[in-house]
């Protein structure tokens, strides 16, 4: 019996197909659906505000797409000019991907005002594009997300996500193109890493500094600092640096100037 | 008995032969552009004070061949947007169709309604999201386009979307070649946003014909007849057979083995 199911290269056969044949065997794709637009992003949160940073150049290989293609993004509030936003992203990556995330995000924490009637918090905001980043796990979102934001209590909330949707509230992260360049400063100058009170012991009794919450300006002095070396050593980051500075009265942006070579 | 329905009334294989079924064969994976046939080269765009030029050569090219030479690459869509496109030539032709299709569309909703009328940058959003879903489904559309024109604020508009839906704008585009050879000589014209106001049409339209001569010079898959667009808030100024002017090869002279100099 099992002869007559057989394909055509077999002995006993029939004059149609009654399986696959080789031909529909599935081709090789050679397009690639993903590409780098290099950048660099990131996020510090305090006692009581939250700053997001990221500059705005757009690369691919060696070129400059353009000087001005902001990585920040308002979530929620009203119309498309986003009003009273309380919640910001930031996305570094594939560029397409991270629009895409964006639009996807910001839809859902506007239709979930309409549908509760009321704005949906950071933490709520932040397990949502988890879940978001999740269903697309086997086609990924190529981006490194942060999301920002002020939580119930009024501290500074911030949350960085890898592109599957894993998820962590962090004191303070980079992504992106100089991530290795910045976070281990960060590591240093926000959690004080490697810093220990002198003349407190000896090797290990030596007592490490407790990392505190940093006052504002001094955190917008850490992040240009951050984004001016970042600039010298990685050639993708560089032209602008869009900061977000949220607070319990809103979100106030500035666009400060980096070196364009 | 034969107990299979399909096998009834038909030549038996063991006396026939095999039957060569090949070009019944409907069962095959649906095809996607996976390389560019007939492709266009650079399309390049700048800003002026009050509008934007761009500006595409007539070729298509069948790879090293130049096989179509009168193949107009820059689109009016109504009357505020142009586009260029770069890349494979059927995919622009679908997307003619598709925007053909929705200005259609457009005109039996608002004809009348100059307010109403879809502008450069809703033109560049919808694209944008075409080309987006297109390379999603791993079917891309071979293009990169450039949208030129006025948006909804009534400024002038320049925008670009790529065939993985990577959209951007500046004060000056281009695509290809263009972006190495050509966007140099317009940025050095218009370094941000702020210079563009002081750009007049006379300078933007020189300084992309210059562009055109340069592309023409270096891109081995380019070809002097081009054509050239002007948009403004006054309309839309486009010339299809435009012929580059004043060029000069005498740097070929320096070049060894090039003319008569030989070794």
């Amino acid at each position: 019996m099992a002869g007559m199911f057989a394909g055509p290269q077999e002995m006993m056969g029939y004059s149609f197909n009654t399986a696959p044949t080789s031909a529909s065997e599935p081709r090789q794709h050679s397009f690639y659906p993903y590409t780098d637009n290099g950048g660099s992003t990131l996020g510090i949160s305090g006692a009581d505000f939250t700053i997001m940073a990221g500059d705005t150049r757009s690369t691919s290989g060696y070129s400059i797409n353009s000087r001005h293609v902001p990585k920040l993004f308002l979530i929620g509030g009203e119309g498309p000019k986003n009003k009273g936003a309380r919640i910001v992203l930031s996305v570094v990556g594939f560029a397409a991907d991270g629009d895409a995330l964006k639009e996807k995000l910001d839809k859902e924490v506007k239709m979930y005002k309409y549908q509760h009637g009321k704005p949906m918090t950071v933490s709520a905001c932040a397990q949502r594009l988890s879940h978001i980043l999740y269903n697309k796990r086997f086609f990924p979102y190529y981006v490194h997300a942060i999301l920002g934001g002020i939580d119930e209590e009024g501290k500074g909330a911030l949350y960085s996500y890898d592109p599957v949707g894993s998820y962590e509230r962090e004191q303070c992260r980079a992504a992106g193109a100089a991530s290795s360049l910045i976070m281990p400063f960060l590591d240093n100058q926000v959690n004080f890493k490697n810093h220990h009170i002198p003349g407190s012991g000896e090797g290990h009794d030596l007592k490490p500094v407790v990392a505190t919450p940093l006052p504002k300006e001094t955190v917008i002095e850490l992040v240009r600092d951050a984004f001016t070396s970042a600039v010298e050593r990685h050639i993708e980051v560089g032209d602008g640096l869009q900061m977000m500075i949220l607070t319990k009265d809103g979100v106030e942006e500035q666009l400060l100037p980096l070196k364009k070579d | 008995m034969n107990h299979f329905p399909q096998a009834w009334g038909r030549p038996r294989d063991d006396i026939y032969g095999h039957y060569n079924s090949s070009y019944l064969q409907t069962a095959n994976p649906t095809q996607h552009t996976q390389s560019p046939v007939v492709t266009g080269t650079s399309v390049v765009a700048i800003k002026y004070k009050d509008g934007v030029v761009i500006a595409a050569d007539n070729l298509a090219s069948y790879g090293s061949l130049a096989r179509f030479t009168d193949v107009k690459r820059l689109r009016k869509f109504n009357s505020s947007t142009v586009l260029g496109f770069g890349g494979d030539v059927s995919d622009m032709q679908y997307l003619d169709r598709l925007l053909n299709d929705l200005d259609v569309k457009e005109n039996y909703s608002h004809a009348d309604d100059e307010a109403s009328q879809l502008s450069a940058n809703n033109l560049h959003t919808y694209l944008s999201k075409v080309m987006y879903k297109r390379r999603t489904d791993f079917n891309p559309l071979w293009n990169h386009i450039l949208v030129a024109g006025i948006s909804s604020e009534s400024e002038p508009f320049l925008a670009s979307v790529d065939l993985l839906g990577t959209t951007f704008s500046s004060p000056s585009l281009a695509t290809g070649y263009g972006a190495h050879l050509a966007q140099p000589i317009m940025r050095k014209l218009v370094p941000d946003e702020e210079a563009v106001k002081g750009i007049s049409k006379e300078q933007a339209v020189d300084v992309v014909k210059e562009c055109m001569k340069v592309l023409f010079y270096r891109d081995a898959r380019s070809m002097d007849g081009y054509s050239i667009a002007v948009i403004s808030k006054e309309g839309i100024e486009i010339k299809e057979n435009e012929k580059l002017e004043n060029q000069s090869w005498q740097f070929a002279e320096r070049i060894r083995g090039y003319g008569t100099q030989v070794n």
